[in-house]
This record gives structure tokens, C-alpha cells and sequence, in this order.
């Protein structure tokens, strides 16, 4: 973009300059299916497409011209596509449910409270007004937070293309860094995760630098407690430090059928000690393991005390 | 199939036609295509939010959505905040943060007024922690952001009164 005028051209030139069509995108043609048959459909047919949910990381690709696709598929206009169904033992959501919405349902706060908690630290309320959760899966980042959500859930990821529908374990999602595992004629329609019974607790907890950055670890915990307090089942995950969030089965497995101790939050935080961690400009690799094992005892911690509470108080975590 | 599209879009209450080109940003839209170069872009990948505008409502990236992606929707800018039968023509929010000292250079103003007025639109009551957190989303290298809270909290406690009388 020209700012000012630059040395060497006249006054004429330049209001010549200033007035011209001004694209920070590359050039693509443009579909806007009002069905997703439509959009499966164009999907098929079309190379070198990208599909544009909700364009909070696509568009700025496109406006620094990292990619230039032939074709934008627009998936805004599939009302289809916008849902938070509560069907018995799943809750369904299709791909292009808004952040924001999913931050303000009450189905998600009552049956997935680890998703509300994560909710509210994707991104701002500017970015969660557009940001969909079939784009912030599709795009991968390895430090965002409704991935790292689905993977602590064991979420099952929906694509469908004009061949059929698949249905993909979210551990299976990521193919590698930023990669779905999704062929490039199939469109994420859905998103379903089995919601613990309630009574469970859970803590989502990230650290960045400033509020609403990506996070340089982040945690995901679930826990479910039989009554006589031991830890009956326990899930973690652990987002920010690799290519993809990652379970830390070790962990999960020291957890369960346990007695809460604060010597075994602390040994199964531990755990994350040794974890894949990779090496970048933001933090080395020794510094994010360390923060997931932080994060890790605190957000087992938190945990416990929300499953505590919302069983009556049966035991005390830190006994 | 078509590289331009003709699109109709309200902005400001006022209807607009133009045929533009599918992968012009709404930011450069109105800036380009309508004057209204209230709209300030900064970094163009979604992180100042100097560009923020209402889109239904809702504050949005204007740097991260097409303008045809606008089109039947209603879209509010700076241009559109002012209250014409305020004397000085300022709406709440605008006369607090001239009174507050809310801004410097000006140039994240905008983004931020847009960004208050969806926050005060949905929680009338926000509190000091509401308002920071919204504003987590606009970056401001003047202020140090404490008159901005200041003159949105006051804004919110002249709308609370507004309601109330």
C-alpha cells in the first residue's frame, strides 16, 4: 500500500497511483453456495480452492498473499451449517457455529463447561464474532484452543465430500503441522463430543503473553470421581507445545482408580515433563514443558475441586 | 464464476449499490468505495483492530472480511456514532472520551468506539474488567488505555442513567 507520495513522482502520478483499485488478497474467483450440497459439489469440481469459514486466519493469509488460490469457496451463506444440537449422549455442532455462539449457548455451558472455559480465551469478541469452530479445527494451529478441547474430549470430526460421509477420531484429525487429515474435496460439516456425565470436573487453563494471543502451552483436563472420591476415569491434553495437542496417557493412566492426592496431581503433572515440545522464536522447548507441567497441576487441581463441588463436596483434593 | 459482483449493503442506515471486486476487504470498501476513511486499517492481518466496524451489530474485523460478504447485511462505521442532536453532534461515548482525554494520536479511536459500542449495546453494565477485556482486542500505543477505560466507563454510566430516567 502506497502511504505517502514517493520520491520522484508528481503530484499528477500520484493521485493517478492513489486511485487505483486497491487488493490486498491475490485474485480468485468467488462461490457463495446457499446449500452445502452446493458447496460439496463446487468442492469437487474446482482445483486449488480454499474453503473461507469464518476468515480469521484466511484472510489474513490471503491479504499477505501466502496463499492464492484460484478459487474461494464461501461457506458463510450455509445456515446449514450453523447448529449446537443436544441429542442424548452427543452434543453436534455444525462447522460454521460461530465462537461467539458457542460462547453464549447454554447447551454448551451445562454440557461442556471445558469448552465454555476455553471459549473465552480464543482470540477477542472481534475475532470470536466471525471465528467459526470447523475453521479453527480445519486451520490447526498448533497452540489453539477448541482443538486441544476436542482432543481431551475425544471429539469425532465429520467430512463429507460428493463420495460420502467420514466420520474422524480427533486423534486422527491432524495429519501433521497445520495438515487435517481431510481430502481437498471434503468440507468438516460437524463436530460431535460425547459430554461426561455430570457431576465431572474440568479446567482449561493457557499461558500467553497477553490476553487473547496464542497461548505458548495450554491444558485441557477432565476428571470424573466415583463416590468414595478415588478418580474414576481422566483425560488431558496438552496444546501449544507441538505440531498438535497431545494426550498424555501416562498420565491419565497414574489418575485413574487413585485417592486425589496433592502427590499424585503432582507426579501426573510431572508427566508432561517429557513430552514433544518444539523449539521456537516465542519460547525454547525446555520452557514450554515446564509450563505444561505448571499448567498441568494447576488445572488438575482446579478440576478436582469442580467435580468435589458439583458432587457435594465429598472429599478434599489436597488431603 | 464472475471476478466483480454488484452488492448492495446498508451502511450507516443508508442504502449503498456498487460493483466491486470479490476480494476487496470491507475496510477498503468503505474507504475507497464509499469515503468514509473514518474506518483506519493498521496491520491488515487482524491484530490492531484499528478497522473494527459493526456488521449487525457485531464488532468485526474490517480488514478480515470481503465486501461482498457485507452484502444485504447492515454495516455501522464511525461515521454513523455521532448523535445529530447533541450541540457538538458527539453520541455519549464520543463526548466521554473527549472529556476523559480517551485518545492522543486518534488513530486506533475509531476501531475502539466500535468495539465500546457493541460491549455497551450488549452488557449496559459493564464493568471495569468487561471493558478491558473487550478492548483486549484493539491495540492503543498512546494512551497506556487508562483514560480510554475511564471515558467507557463513564459512557456506560450515562447510558445506565439514560435507561433508568
Amino acid at each position: 500500500m502506497l502511504r505517502s507520495r514517493p520520491l520522484g513522482t508528481s503530484r499528477d502520478e500520484w493521485s493517478d497511483l492513489a486511485s487505483a483499485p486497491l487488493m490486498k488478497p491475490p485474485p480468485f474467483d468467488y462461490e457463495d453456495p446457499e446449500t452445502l450440497a452446493g458447496a460439496l459439489e463446487l468442492a469437487s469440481r474446482l482445483d486449488n480452492h480454499k474453503l473461507l469459514a469464518g476468515g480469521q486466519s484466511l484472510m489474513p493469509m490471503l491479504n499477505m498473499r501466502f496463499v492464492q488460490p484460484d478459487h474461494v469457496i464461501d461457506l458463510n451463506r450455509i445456515a446449514e451449517l450453523a447448529y449446537i444440537d443436544d441429542v442424548d449422549t452427543v452434543v453436534r455442532i455444525g462447522s460454521m457455529t460461530r465462537q461467539h455462539e458457542l460462547l453464549e449457548s447454554d447447551v454448551i455451558a451445562r454440557r461442556l463447561p471445558l469448552m465454555r472455559e476455553a471459549l473465552e480465551q480464543v482470540g477477542h469478541v472481534q475475532t470470536r464474532n466471525r471465528g467459526t469452530i470447523g475453521g479453527s479445527l480445519c486451520h490447526l494451529d498448533p497452540a489453539a484452543e477448541l482443538p486441544c478441547v476436542l482432543m481431551a474430549c475425544d471429539g469425532v470430526v465429520e467430512a463429507q465430500s460428493v463420495r460420502g460421509t467420514r466420520r474422524i477420531a480427533m486423534r486422527d484429525f491432524p495429519a501433521f503441522y497445520m495438515t487435517p487429515a481431510i481430502e481437498p474435496d471434503e468440507i468438516v460439516t460437524a463436530i460431535e463430543v460425547a459430554p461426561w456425565a455430570a457431576g465431572h470436573g474440568s479446567a482449561f487453563l493457557e499461558f500467553a503473553r497477553r490476553h487473547g494471543d496464542f497461548a505458548q502451552a495450554s491444558v485441557a483436563v477432565l476428571i470424573a470421581s466415583s463416590p468414595d472420591g478415588a478418580i474414576e476415569r481422566a483425560s488431558l491434553a496438552v496444546g501449544g507445545l507441538a505440531t498438535a495437542p497431545q494426550r498424555i496417557a501416562e498420565a491419565e493412566r497414574m489418575l485413574a482408580g487413585s485417592m486425589p492426592t496433592a502427590a499424585l496431581v503432582r507426579a501426573a503433572a510431572q508427566a508432561c515433563g517429557d513430552i514433544e515440545a518444539t523449539d521456537d522464536a516465542h519460547a525454547p522447548a525446555a520452557y514450554r514443558r515446564q509450563l505444561a507441567v505448571a499448567l498441568t497441576e494447576r488445572a488438575l487441581k482446579l478440576a478436582l475441586v469442580r467435580s468435589d463441588a458439583a458432587n457435594g463436596g465429598l472429599h478434599e483434593p489436597n488431603a | 464464476m464472475s471476478r466483480t459482483r454488484r452488492i448492495e449493503v446498508e451502511v450507516n442506515g443508508r442504502s449503498e449499490a456498487r460493483e466491486i471486486d470479490v476480494r476487496l476487504t470491507l475496510a477498503d470498501f468503505l474507504r475507497r468505495e464509499l469515503g468514509l476513511t473514518g474506518t483506519h486499517l493498521g496491520c491488515e492481518h487482524g491484530v490492531c483492530g484499528a478497522c473494527t466496524v459493526l456488521v449487525d451489530g457485531r464488532a468485526v474485523r474490517g480488514c478480515l472480511m470481503l465486501a461482498v460478504q457485507a452484502a444485504g447485511r447492515s454495516v455501522r462505521t464511525i461515521e454513523g456514532l455521532g448523535d445529530a442532536e447533541a450541540p457538538d453532534g458527539l453520541g455519549v461515548l464520543q463526548a466521554a472520551f473527549r472529556e476523559h482525554h480517551g485518545l492522543q494520536c486518534g488513530f486506533c479511536t475509531p476501531g475502539i468506539l466500535m468495539t465500546l459500542t457493541e460491549l455497551l449495546a450488549k452488557c449496559p453494565d459493564a464493568t471495569e474488567s468487561d471493558v478491558r477485556l473487550a478492548l483486549s482486542g484493539n491495540l492503543c500505543r498512546c494512551t497506556g488505555y487508562q483514560t480510554i477505560v475511564s471515558a467507557a466507563l463513564e459512557a456506560a454510566r450515562r447510558l445506565n442513567g439514560k435507561l433508568a430516567s
